[in-house]
């Protein structure tokens, strides 16, 4: 018997006690009707060749392992960058659960939000009723600031129209017809979770600036994040740099406390976010910029048409972005940047030095958002890496000129790849046949780590199987340099782990690197 | 191992005033019906009936409250279907509903991912706008014969269809029939669209039928049954637990030729008409099955216990019963060696435990389930509530539960944070999403789903593990340093250092 109570064993241990092993090839031998195991490995040798890799590049309709999520779930992300802001979330309940799991997980935080529980009465007959008893629910018993409505596709595909229907709430008295309800339409079937950030983003700025005289104040900046996952981290350093510059900024959509409550015995449903009416107010300002382009294509083109300048980055990580974004602030600002931030740069471009001998000529492979994939792919050349292959399943052409256009700029690009719309089944084959040192993306790929041996560096939302990586930036210089101290730990451990046998590689296991 | 207590119905009613006083009038009337305070039950057999847990059950969620509830898809894809490991599971429709679905339950398997098993893929038909506009059963059709190409060695596939699907008027019937017969395949089409139903419940009675009707009797199957034969039902082997159960059912004498479904190859569904008993762990997501097995083909079906050692002990007692003597002599020594893990657990754990109160809210199953072992503890339950259970699952509660207990269905985020406050438990076993916010409050928590990415948490071995978590949850210090000491004097946590 393997288990007792001194040494309780989990299933990690507990399965690999001989009893269990004994049990389970019984199992299989006698009940599963199994492949014969020369067929399985057959085709598994088969999925690691090239002759594989074209079929599965040649796919057209089936997709496997996406990097990417639908669009309410981008609507209910933007929403709880907002003061005291509950997310309702009109169609099926199901999605919700979905959507608060899946930040939950992530964060290891709370994520709030709310359904009109459509079922199929309402699919016959509409889901206004739904709405008009939802909204009133919601506001008696949240206590929110304001209430952000986006669409499942449920809603869509049977049409409701969320204006008029939270009009017909109102009149109804659901909520006050002061109260502020902004919504947005966010059809799953059309692009992805960075798509229902920008619908979202910018369904709260016509709610607010619709109609509004625009008087403006020179100088003064609003800061649009985009989806991102080390939102957490990256928000706050990227304030304590513009404070550090002494700028008038807004952050518009800002989950970073909302997504990062203290445990000191209160559960906070809401905190922090952008405040209404700074959102308000932030129709002066000067510029919009936004730090993730594909997350904002819908909200930069209504900011420039209310008279905004505007001005869009993709992740600033790295150096040289950092740089852009911190010189582009300055312009707009006219404000310098200040010796300490110059130190900082100096800091992390030392660090950069000291290891470059052991980033200098690595391959990457790197998945996720088109933003980040971009900054990653540019910050991996700064360092002398090659980024090999670099894919994004929710990136369009556009995107991939973007990519096409930065390996073109450096000799460290000459021979990467661009894979706009593929999913992490093709990066397996990619992998397989063009193999590379190190995979960037999310905890999807420990999958893709298991089955071809490249070590993951977890950077990209989500993250389910480590704790806390969201907490620290990777945006800036500080974030630059933990991204750097991430990749170089991976390349470390491996190389130990590489080494590590006594009496066989004695020799390259270095105490000093 | 009985443990006698009564909870403070006084207080539970209260509460469920208070927070019924919050809705507005026509919800509160909704809401009222799915809460209660469990009475002492009729004194019939000794024993039988500890309580009554009158709540309206199964019916459709307020809108706009937060409920915690899923859909239709969750229970057939999420719940049913995926677990079955040899077989290729499409969410057909939007990208969403696969992605956030994708490798989230713990269903444990053994298999060569990718290749000869495809547990935790996400395989999906990523909906485009022109998808719906002019139908995906085209799309269906080239799907199936792109995974034929890619996965030839899947044993079967099922179509898990989203929202769209039931709306546009997609016909993943005609599709399926045909893609079978071409490829010489199972294909299962499921019309588990998020909409239909209340809660997961439907989509479970869904997946159940779409085995009977599309699984049942379509190929010759070929298998040498025995006198012992049974399949068990309703085991997900989440964290593993359905291994923990076998090793247990085997040493008896029994044969598991099928389990449904956790590390299940569709062979297992095909044959477990053959079997001699199907023994139910889930009786709300596979009862229906069970039902029709026994009307078609005669196989009886029982409903056992596996979370604890007094429901394990009277479990397997019942099942040996059901096959006589050489089994129930054989029961008896499996009993009795496991008895002294049994001892030294409690002796362990019940001092750290003793007297601490505990709140659930989980699916369909585990709030009446787990009850047991928790009192094998010495815990005491104060609260338990369903997301989607059924009146009859509401009667079985009462064989569970102590006069007093606060009975809460689909409640809502708003109801369980106040229930929370106001009890004030040692513990709260619920999901993620309730995990964070009862841990801010300084409580200690555990996720009732997945087992907090531990488990197994049935059989002997399973019981074993739920002690040691529990204990860890709450003898943790870190309970302790919520208060910043500059503020108050007070310390809510009370750590235990492990053994």
């Amino acid at each position: 018997m393997p288990q007792s109570a001194e040494k309780v064993l989990d299933h990690a241990p507990l399965f690999r006690e001989p009893e269990y092993r004994q049990m389970l090839a019984e199992k299989k031998l006698n009940f599963e009707c199994p492949h014969p195991d020369q067929i399985v490995t057959d085709q598994r040798e088969f999925t690691q060749t090239w002759e594989y890799r074209e079929k599965n590049l040649a796919r057209e309709a089936l997709v496997v392992n996406p990097a990417k999520a639908c669009q309410p779930l981008g609507a209910v992300f933007a929403a709880a960058g907002f003061e005291r802001t509950m997310s309702f979330v009109h169609g099926s309940q199901g999605c919700v659960a979905y959507y608060r799991s899946h930040l939950s997980r992530h964060f290891k935080e709370p994520a709030s939000a709310v359904s009109s529980s459509m079922t199929e009465d309402a699919a016959v007959f509409g889901g206004l009723k739904n709405m008009v008893d939802g909204l009133a629910n919601t506001y008696q018993l949240y206590d929110p600031k304001m209430i952000a409505v986006s669409t499942t596709c449920m809603a869509e595909v049977i049409g409701d129209d969320l204006h008029s229907f939270i009009q017909n709430a109102k009149d109804e008295n659901s909520v006050p017809a002061e109260f502020d309800v902004p919504f947005a339409h966010t059809p799953a079937f059309v692009g992805s979770h960075v798509d229902g950030y920008d619908g979202m983003v910018k369904g709260i700025l016509e709610h607010f600036w619709k109609g509004q005289e625009r008087t403006e104040a020179g100088g003064t900046i609003n800061v649009i994040p985009g989806f991102d996952g080390f939102c957490v981290g990256n928000n706050r350093e990227l304030k304590r740099l513009l404070d550090l510059m002494g700028v008038s900024y807004t952050f518009i959509q800002d989950a970073s406390d909302q997504f990062d409550t203290p445990s000191d015995g209160e559960y906070r449903m809401y905190d922090g976010g952008t405040k209404i009416e700074d959102v308000k107010e932030a129709l002066n300002a000067e510029a919009t910029l936004s730090l993730q382009y594909y997350n904002t294509r819908k909200t930069l083109e209504y900011c420039e048409q209310v008279g905004q300048a505007t001005a869009s980055f993709h992740y600033p990580l790295g150096i040289q972005a950092t740089d852009e974004f911190l010189m582009k602030v300055s312009a707009l600002c006219g404000k310098e940047i200040p010796e300490a931030i110059r130190l900082e740069r100096g800091r992390m471009v030392d660090a950069m030095a000291d290891s470059q001998s052991w980033l200098h000529g690595k391959k990457y492979a790197i998945y996720g958002d088109p933003d980040f994939v971009y900054a990653m792919a540019r910050f991996v050349m700064e360092t002398g890496g090659e980024p090999t292959h670099c894919l994004a399943t929710n990136g369009n052409s556009a995107w991939e000129a973007e990519m096409k256009q930065l390996f073109a700029s450096s000799p460290f690009g000459k021979d990467a790849q661009v894979w706009a719309g593929k999913d992490l089944w093709a990066m397996r084959s990619l992998l397989f046949t063009e193999p590379v040192d190190l995979l960037i993306g999310n905890s999807y790929g420990k999958y893709l780590e298991r089955d071809t041996g490249t070590p993951l560096i977890r950077l990209m939302f989500p993250i389910f199987d480590r704790h806390h990586h969201h907490r620290f930036a990777i945006m800036g210089y500080q974030g630059g340099l933990r991204v750097l101290t991430t990749i170089l730990d991976k390349i470390f451990d491996k190389l130990d782990r590489e080494t590590g046998e006594t009496g066989v590689t004695d020799y390259s296991y270095d105490l000093t690197r | 191992m009985s443990l006698e207590y009564e909870n403070d119905g006084a207080l539970h009613a209260k509460l469920i005033e208070e927070v019924l006083s919050q809705y507005p009038d026509k919800s509160a009337k909704r809401r009222k019906k799915h809460l209660s305070v469990a009475k002492s039950g009729d004194d019939g057999e000794e024993g039988e009936v500890l309580s009554e847990c009158d709540v309206k059950s199964n019916i459709k969620s307020v809108p706009g409250v937060m409920t915690i509830r899923g859909c239709a898809y969750a229970g057939s894809k999420g719940v049913v279907w995926g677990p079955v490991k040899d077989m290729v599971h499409i969410s057909h429709g939007p990208v969403g509903c696969g992605q956030y679905s994708w490798s989230q339950r713990r269903n444990y398997y053994v298999g060569t991912t990718g290749i000869d098993t495809f547990g935790t893929m996400q395989f999906t038909s990523d909906f485009q706008e022109k998808d719906i506009v002019f139908g995906g059963d085209k799309k269906l059709e080239q799907i199936i014969d792109e995974i034929e190409e890619l996965f030839p060695l899947n044993n079967g596939i099922t179509v898990q269809s989203e929202c769209p699907i039931g709306l546009i008027g997609d016909d993943t019937e005609a599709v399926s029939r045909n893609k079978a017969k071409e490829h010489k395949k199972t294909v299962v089409p499921v019309r588990c669209e998020g909409f239909r139903g209340v809660s997961q419940s439907l989509g479970h009675h869904i997946a159940n039928d779409s085995i009977r009707d599309w699984v049942f009797e379509k190929k010759d199957v070929e298998f040498d049954t025995g006198p012992y034969d049974v399949n068990v039902i309703g085991d997900y082997n989440i964290g593993g637990d359905a291994w923990a159960s076998r090793i247990l059912l085997e040493e008896v004498g029994l044969r598991v030729v099928g389990n449904w479904s956790g590390d299940a190859t569709l062979a297992e569904i095909e044959r477990a008409p053959k079997a001699k008993l199907n023994l139910i762990h889930c009786y709300r997501s596979m009862n229906y099955i069970c039902r029709h097995m026994e009307e078609k083909y005669g196989v009886a079906w029982m409903e056992y216990n596996f979370f604890g050692p007094s429901q394990i002990e009277t479990s397997l007692r019942k099942i040996a019963k059901h096959f006589g003597p050489e089994i129930e002599e054989k029961t008896e020594k499996v009993i009795a060696k496991y008895r002294p893990l049994v001892d030294a657990v409690i002796a362990k754990y019940r001092p750290r435990l003793e007297g601490n109160t505990v709140m659930l809210y989980v699916g369909g199953l585990r709030p009446r389930h787990v009850i047991t072992a928790y009192e094998d503890l010495g815990m005491v339950i104060v609260g338990t509530g369903y997301e989607f259970a059924h009146n009859d699952d509401y009667q079985r509660t009462g064989h569970y539960v102590k006069n007093g207990t606060l009975i809460y269905d689909d409640v809502t985020g708003y109801e369980l944070e106040k229930f929370i406050e106001g009890v004030r438990p040692n513990l709260v076993g619920s999901g993620i999403k309730e995990k964070y916010p009862v841990q801010k409050m300084g409580i200690p928590f555990r996720q009732m789903h997945s087992w907090d990415y531990s488990g197994p948490y049935h059989g002997y071995d399973g019981f074993a593990i739920f002690a040691r978590d529990v204990d860890l949850a709450i003898n943790n210090p870190v309970w302790g340093l919520y208060q910043a000491p500059w503020k108050t004097s007070s310390s809510r946590g009370r750590a235990i250092a492990a053994e």
